[in-house]
């Protein structure tokens, strides 16, 4: 039996799942910047990630293609490996400075 | 297959064992290597000729090995042929034979100078490109050999490179040498223009189809170039300048290069190109006269010279002069005729003088000579040989082949034969000037006289031998499949007034330095003014200096270095730093170190792509 994309039940718009995706990735971006813990941002990248996972389905189902499913798959690849680098990079950080404040992690500059 | 190629290789592994180890090599090894290699070279010569029958009559058609291609672009197509025909087959045997005595010569000569494995691996690398240019098939290969052997021509004469006037006269050389070569690749680029190949066969076989050309034209063009060039390595007027400055080179390197086979480079040129020329008259004549002011002017200055091996180098410079009157004329094979009993005679004079200098332990000054006969017997008698085959005396060689030069000249024009006839009166007394000074009357200098070791004098035995037999090996006869033989009928009394000015020259030099010695100076007083232009060669090299090389110097160091390279180079350089260090310092300040700064950037930028996009409308 082929896949079948039909419609929604109860019809939710595609729209609102655009504009739902848009607020997570604003909510995602306002994370970054303004929260100083780096666990933080690290989950509003997370969240961004998430987002955007979102509106990749949305669109794909929208356009009746697979290329969207495909890509969200990849996100999540790449954001799972991120995750454990990310979280081993955020230990050593805090074993050698023992500090999580983000601004204090600088030493990459001049 | 003859293997042609044998005979340049056996010479440039001569000089990559010697050049390469030599250092660690005794010295007997180091002349095993240097003088087998060209010993060889001239044995598989003789091999190769006899193989032809070039001695037996065969080798009327040029015989051709091809190797592999070099170059191959568009219609450019370049192979690395050599070709071996009697114009060859003649300078192979000069540039072997009198290589391989020279070479053996210097054995003895180079016994106590430092450098030796250096001084050996040089001349065999001379004697390879001096084979290449002799036996490349086309102008490219012809042109490898030219530039090498200037190269080595260069280093030779820098040989002692801690003497200042060496280097300097080797760095003259050079540079002389380069703006004949400016010419030469000027015709070369002609004529692959013109004809499409650079291939010797195909080229002239395109030019013997076309008609004479009546006024200048492009066959001028080509010799004319062409002629630059021979100019430059063949010491002539207007470039002679660089070969009399070159005998700061040891004299073997003299004997070689700068007389027997190197400076005659430009005579083969000629004659190898000799359709060409045919083409052109006007050019013909331009050559013509060319030869015969150099042969009169060098003479001129070789009058006055008190330094043996000057007097030598402006000898050479005036018999090149006499080549060039000879191909100028017509009769090439005259030229090259002369070509080879003067590399035999002017080695000899060479190598003698160097023996003379050896006796002396380095003096090269006449007035400190005299009296020589009885302490260095064999150098007299080997060197009065030369002085008697470069005069003309009747039947040594120099007579047979300038008497051909000179009856061409007659038939030509009369006037040039005069002239030819008075340089040649000149060229047996200065000749003679310089034997008498060195051999007869007291001895002035305060060394004390050695006869050469025998490996030194043996070579001088050999060419004396040729001096005198030279002028029977029938050159011109054997060039004619090439170079037909002028027709007409020779007039005897030509002859006869050439060896008269001849006989001449020698007796004024008998009167004037040995029978009443304080007669030359007399002379010289009376004619205060001739003598001063005469003895400072005309002021040609002041002239040269005034007139080409400071303006040359200080317009490079005023304008070249001091505004164009200090302000313009260099300040545009400066200024591309100056500004990206200038972009660099206001940029940053945007690296604050801070990641959420970075966000902030990234943030803003993809904001304004978007409204970008939004007001603008996505890029199709």
């Amino acid at each position: 039996m082929p896949l079948h994309f039909g419609p929604l039940p109860a019809a939710v718009p595609p729209s609102w799942y655009l504009m739902l995706s848009a607020i997570l990735f604003a909510l995602g971006v306002l994370g970054f910047l303004l929260r100083r813990n780096i666990i933080t941002v690290f989950m509003s990248i997370e969240l961004m990630l998430n987002a955007v996972n979102l509106s990749f389905i949305t669109f794909s189902y929208m356009l009746k293609r697979v290329d969207g499913h495909i890509f969200s798959f990849f996100v999540m690849v790449v954001a799972a490996a991120e995750a454990a680098v990310g979280l081993a990079i955020i230990l050593t950080v805090f074993k050698n400075r023992q500090t999580l404040e983000i601004d204090e992690v600088s030493s990459l500059k001049n | 297959m003859q293997q042609l190629w044998l005979i340049p290789i056996l010479p440039l592994l001569g000089f990559l064992l010697n050049g390469l180890f030599g250092k660690r090599f005794s010295k007997p090894v180091i002349n095993t290597i240097a003088v087998g290699s060209v010993v060889l070279s001239f044995l598989w010569v003789l091999k190769t000729l006899t193989g032809l029958s070039a001695f037996s009559g065969g080798l009327e058609e040029t015989y051709k090995e091809h190797y592999y291609t070099w170059i191959q672009s568009g219609a450019l197509n370049i192979s690395v042929d050599f070709a071996i025909d009697r114009l060859t087959a003649v300078m192979l045997m000069v540039v072997t034979g009198v290589g391989a005595l020279i070479h053996i010569y210097a054995v003895g000569y180079m016994a106590h100078e430092g450098g030796y494995y250096r001084f050996f691996a040089y001349l065999n690398l001379f004697m390879f490109f001096m084979l290449i240019l002799v036996l490349g098939a086309n102008f490219l290969i012809l042109f490898v050999g030219w530039e090498g052997v200037g190269l080595c021509s260069y280093l030779l004469i820098g040989f002692y490179f801690l003497e200042k006037f060496a280097t300097d006269a080797g760095n003259k050389a050079f540079i002389v040498n380069r703006i004949g070569d400016f010419g030469f690749v000027l015709a070369i680029f002609l004529v692959f223009i013109h004809f499409g190949t650079l291939d010797f066969a195909t080229v002239f076989a395109q030019v013997r189809g076309m008609p004479v050309e009546a006024s200048a034209g492009i066959f001028t063009a080509i010799s004319l170039l062409l002629l630059v060039g021979a100019t430059g390595k063949s010491a002539q007027i207007p470039l002679y300048v660089w070969l009399p400055d070159a005998m700061a080179g040891p004299t073997p390197v003299s004997a070689l290069i700068h007389a027997a086979t190197m400076v005659t480079a430009g005579v083969y040129m000629i004659a190898r190109t000799s359709q060409i020329y045919l083409h052109s008259t006007n050019a013909l004549e331009i050559v013509a006269l060319v030869g015969l002011t150099t042969a009169f002017v060098a003479a001129t200055i070789g009058l006055a010279q008190n330094d043996i091996k000057k007097v030598f180098a402006y000898s050479t410079v005036s018999q090149l002069g006499y080549m060039f009157l000879g191909l100028g004329t017509g009769a090439f094979s005259a030229g090259i005729f002369h070509l080879m009993t003067h590399a035999f005679f002017k080695a000899l004079l060479f190598l003698g003088a160097g023996s003379v200098i050896h006796a002396l332990s380095g003096e090269q000054d006449l007035r400190q000579m005299g009296g020589l006969r009885k302490h260095i017997p064999i150098t007299f008698v080997t060197l009065m040989c030369a002085g008697v085959a470069i005069a003309g005396v009747p039947p040594f060689s120099g007579y047979h082949s300038k008497d051909m030069i000179l009856e061409a000249a007659y038939q030509h024009a009369p006037w040039m034969y005069w002239v030819g006839v008075f340089t040649a009166g000149m060229t047996a007394f200065y000749v003679f000037r310089a034997l008498f000074l060195c051999f007869f009357g007291k001895y002035r200098g305060h060394h004390h006289p050695h006869e050469s070791p025998a490996v030194m004098w043996m070579p001088l035995a050999i060419l004396a031998l040729l001096s005198l037999g030279g002028g029977y090996i029938n050159v011109p006869k054997f060039l004619e499949p090439i170079f037909p033989l002028a027709e007409g009928g020779t007039e005897p009394w030509l002859t006869y007034v050439s060896v008269a000015a001849g006989l001449g020259g020698i007796a004024l030099a008998y009167l004037f330095y040995v029978l009443s010695p304080s007669l030359p100076e007399s002379l010289a007083n009376s004619f205060k003014g001739v003598y001063t232009l005469i003895y400072n060669k005309y002021f040609v090299d002041e002239f040269y200096d005034a007139a080409v090389v400071e303006p040359m110097v200080d317009g490079s160091r005023q304008l070249l270095w001091r505004v164009g390279d200090t302000r313009l180079i260099d300040g545009f350089a400066n200024g591309i730093g100056t500004t990206a260090r200038g972009i660099g310092g206001i940029l940053r300040r945007a690296q604050s170190g801070y990641i959420r700064s970075y966000a902030a950037w990234v943030l803003a930028g993809a904001i304004l792509a978007i409204a970008y996009i939004g007001f603008m409308g996505a890029p199709r």
